[in-house]
C-alpha cells in the first residue's frame, strides 16, 4: 500500500455572509496517497474549489476548522512563513482559467523563475533559466527558448495552461491539486492537457487531487473518486466501483445525466431542483433530500454519516437503499450504467 | 525594442494632424477677436485711406488661409508676434514665464506623486479599514474644494499669518541669477504654490491608485503568486503594485493637462510670474498676440502630455507594445 501523503480530517471551511458564518466545506475527511489520483466531483458551487483553496491556505477571509495533515504535520496550524515554504514546493496547484492565472506584465520565463527562486535562493541565473526552459519542454511546449521570452498574451489558452502546469510542477511537488484544469479549454486542447497530466503523473510519484465536474475526465484520470454535494462528501469509492456500482442517489443521478451515444433516443435524465445557495443550505438531515422528493422521508437518516458499505466504498445517508428513479419501477435494484 | 520604436514613431506621427488642428483653431479664434495689429497702435489722426494701404501692405486684408500660413511659418521659427502692451516680442515675454511655469509644474508633479503613491497604496492594500476611510475622506474633500479658494486659504495661513513662505514672486528681489542662493530662493518661492496645487490635484491619483490596487488584488494571477509560495510583501511589491501603477502612468499626461488649468489660478493668487499668470494678465489687457501664443503653448503641452503617457504606457505594458 502506498504511503499516506495528505490526510484531511473533518475539514470545515466557512465564509462570512452578513455577520454569520456559513460552511461551504462541511466536515470533509479524505486521504490522498502517494502516486494516486483522487478526483473530487460535483456540480458548480458544491464546495470543491473551496476545499482545494483550504488545503493550500489560499482563502483570504474564511474560517477553517479541522486538520489537514501533510505527512503527519497539521498545515492548518502553520505560520504564514511555513505555509509559504510549503506552497509551490511540496504542495502546488494548477488553476482553472489559464487566461487569467498568469501575470500579464511578466515574461513567462520570469514567472517560472519566480517559483524556482522562491524555494531555492541559491539558484544561479543561468541554472534558473535552463531549469525553466526544461520545465516548459516537460510541459509539452515546442520552442521553449522562445516561449521563455514571451508574455502571456502572446500564447494561446492551451499553451498558457501548459505554462501554469510548468509552474506547478517546477519544484517536484508531492501533492498536486488540479482545480478544473481543463474547464476553460476547448475539447481538443482538453484531451492534450489530460494526456500531459497523465504523463506527468507517471513520472512524478505525487498524490494528485483532481477537481472536476467532468465525469469523462474522472474516468480517464482518477484512481479514487469522492463525490461532493452541498459541501459534503456523499460517496467515496474506487473509480471502477463508482462507475460500475454507484450507490448514493446523487452519484447515480449524476451518472445518468451524462448523455451517451447508446441512449440517444431516450430523454436525458435531469436532476430536479437547483443546488441550494450557501445561505439556504439545509444544515440538518440529508442535504440531497429536496432534490429527490419522491423518496419517502423515512428513508433518510436523521444525521447522515458516511457508511462503509464495502471495503473502501463509503456512502452518506441511508436513502441510497430505497432510491429509485421516478421513471423506474420501485425496487428495481439494477443500478448503475452498463 | 524594435516594436517600441515603431510604436513611438507611429504615435509621434499622429501628433501632426493634432497640432495642425490645434493651430488652425487657435488662429481662427484669434481672428474672431475684434481689432487687429494696427488697432490702437497707430496715430489716430492718420488718414484712414493711408491706414487701409498699410493694412494691405502688411497683409492684414489677405484671406485667412494666407494669413494663417504666414502666422504658422513665423510661429515655427519662434516668432509669435509682438505684444501690444509690453511692446516686445511675445516669444521673449513668454520664455521667462514658461521656465517658471515649467518648474512649478515639475514641483507640483513631484508633490502629487509623493502624496499619491503612499496614500493610494496604503488605501488600496488595507481597503475598508479606518486608515483607508481617512484617506478616502481626504480625497473627497480634495475633490470638493475649488483650487482657487484652497490656494487663498493656504496663502493666508502660511504666507501671511505664519509667514513661513513668501507671498509673491518667483525669486527674492535683488538675488543675482546663478549660484546656489538664487536656486534656493527659486525653490522657496515655488514651494507653497506647488504644495497647494499638489494637495488638491493628487486626490485623483490617490483614488485611481486605490481602486486599481483593490481591483488587481482580486485577480487570479495574484492567487497564482500566493500558490507559488510568495510572501505577502512579495505579492504586493512584485505583482500588485507593478500592475496597478499602469493606469497611473497612463494618467500622467492628463495630469499635465490638469496642471495647466490649476496653474492659471494658483500663479495668479500667489503672484507667481508664470504662463498662467501671464494668460490672465493678457486677457485682462486684451493683449491678443500673447493670449493666442499662450493658448497655443498650453495646447501643445496637452498634446505632448498625451504623447508622454502613451510612450510610458507602452514601456510598462507589453500588451500595447505589439499593436
Amino acid at each position: 500500500m502506498n504511503e499516506k501523503l495528505l490526510e484531511i480530517k473533518n475539514l470545515k471551511t466557512s465564509f462570512r455572509i452578513e455577520d454569520r458564518y456559513y460552511a461551504a466545506v462541511d466536515d470533509v475527511s479524505l486521504t490522498v496517497n502517494e502516486n494516486e489520483v483522487l478526483a473530487i466531483v460535483g456540480e458548480s458551487g458544491c464546495g470543491k474549489s473551496a476545499l482545494a483553496f483550504s488545503l493550500m491556505g489560499l482563502h483570504n477571509r474564511a474560517k477553517i476548522e479541522g486538520d489537514v495533515l501533510f505527512k503527519g504535520d497539521d498545515v492548518t496550524k502553520y505560520s504564514a512563513g511555513q505555509m509559504n515554504r510549503l506552497r509551490g514546493h511540496e504542495m502546488s496547484m494548477i488553476f482553472q482559467d489559464p487566461l487569467t492565472a498568469l501575470n500579464p506584465l511578466m515574461r513567462i520565463g520570469d514567472q517560472i523563475g519566480e517559483v524556482l527562486l522562491l524555494h531555492n535562493k541559491k539558484l544561479s541565473n543561468s541554472k534558473r533559466k535552463s531549469k525553466a526552459v526544461s520545465l516548459l519542454e516537460r510541459a509539452g511546449i515546442a520552442r521553449p527558448e522562445h516561449v521563455y521570452e514571451q508574455f502571456p498574451h502572446e500564447l494561446s489558452g492551451g499553451m498558457r495552461q501548459r505554462v501554469v502546469i510548468a509552474i506547478a510542477i517546477a519544484n517536484d511537488p508531492e501533492v498536486l491539486i488540479a482545480d478544473e484544469p481543463t474547464t476553460a479549454l476547448d475539447a481538443t486542447i482538453q484531451s492534450q492537457i489530460l494526456d500531459l497530466l497523465n504523463e506527468l503523473k507517471e513520472d512524478m510519484n505525487a498524490g494528485i487531487i483532481l477537481i472536476t465536474h467532468d465525469l469523462g475526465v474522472v474516468a480517464e484520470m482518477a484512481d479514487r473518486v469522492a463525490v461532493m454535494y452541498a459541501g459534503q462528501i456523499v460517496e467515496v469509492a474506487d473509480v471502477h466501483d463508482l462507475f460500475g456500482n454507484p450507490q448514493h442517489p446523487y452519484t447515480r443521478s449524476l451518472l445518468s445525466s451524462v448523455p451517451n451515444a447508446e441512449s440517444i433516443d431516450s430523454k436525458l435524465h435531469v436532476i430536479q431542483g437547483i443546488v441550494p445557495s450557501l445561505k439556504n443550505l439545509p444544515r440538518e438531515g440529508c442535504r440531497f433530500r429536496s432534490r429527490i422528493p419522491w423518496i419517502d422521508g423515512a428513508a433518510h437518516e436523521e444525521n447522515p454519516r458516511l457508511h462503509e458499505i464495502r471495503p473502501n466504498h463509503f456512502v452518506r445517508c441511508t436513502c441510497y437503499k430505497d432510491f429509485y428513479f421516478p421513471d423506474e419501477e420501485k425496487g428495481d435494484q439494477n443500478h448503475g450504467i452498463s | 525594442m524594435n516594436h517600441m520604436w515603431k510604436f513611438t514613431v507611429r504615435r509621434t506621427l499622429i501628433m501632426i494632424p493634432q497640432l495642425l488642428l490645434l493651430s488652425v483653431l487657435v488662429f481662427l479664434m484669434a481672428q474672431a477677436m475684434p481689432g487687429d495689429a494696427l488697432t490702437g497702435q497707430i496715430n489716430p489722426d492718420l488718414d484712414p485711406q493711408e491706414m487701409q494701404e498699410q493694412r494691405e501692405e502688411l497683409g492684414l486684408n489677405d484671406p485667412w488661409h494666407v494669413k494663417y500660413a504666414d502666422w504658422i511659418t513665423g510661429a515655427l521659427q519662434g516668432d509669435l508676434g509682438q505684444s501690444f502692451q509690453f511692446k516686445m516680442p511675445a516669444s521673449e515675454l513668454i520664455w521667462n514665464r514658461m521656465v517658471n511655469s515649467f518648474w512649478l509644474g515639475v514641483a507640483t508633479l513631484i508633490i502629487t506623486y509623493l502624496i499619491a503613491i503612499p496614500l493610494g497604496i496604503t488605501s488600496g492594500r488595507f481597503n475598508d479599514s479606518l486608515l483607508d476611510s481617512s484617506i478616502t475622506g481626504y480625497t473627497y474633500i480634495g475633490f470638493a474644494t475649488p483650487i482657487f479658494i484652497f490656494a487663498l486659504v493656504m496663502l493666508w495661513i502660511f504666507g501671511y499669518q505664519l509667514g513661513w513662505f513668501p507671498t509673491s514672486g518667483s525669486v527674492a528681489p535683488g538675488v543675482e541669477s546663478g549660484g546656489l542662493e538664487y536656486v534656493m530662493s527659486k525653490i522657496y518661492h515655488l514651494l507653497l504654490p506647488a504644495i497647494s496645487l499638489g494637495l488638491i490635484t493628487t486626490v485623483n491619483t490617490v483614488q485611481y491608485l486605490r481602486s486599481e490596487i483593490i481591483d488587481t488584488k482580486q485577480r487570479d494571477f495574484i492567487i497564482t503568486a500566493r500558490a507559488k509560495g510568495a510572501s505577502e510583501s512579495r505579492v504586493y511589491n512584485r505583482h500588485i503594485f507593478r500592475n496597478s501603477l499602469l493606469p497611473i502612468a497612463a494618467f500622467f499626461g492628463f495630469e499635465i493637462t490638469g496642471l495647466i488649468g490649476g496653474t492659471v489660478f494658483v500663479e495668479r493668487i500667489f503672484g507667481y510670474p508664470g504662463m498662467g499668470d501671464l494668460f490672465i494678465e493678457s486677457v485682462l489687457l486684451r493683449d491678443y498676440t500673447v493670449v493666442t501664443s499662450v493658448v497655443l503653448l498650453f495646447g501643445l503641452a496637452s498634446i505632448l502630455g498625451a504623447l508622454i503617457s502613451d510612450i510610458i504606457l507602452s514601456l510598462v505594458d507589453p500588451r500595447i507594445r505589439i499593436k
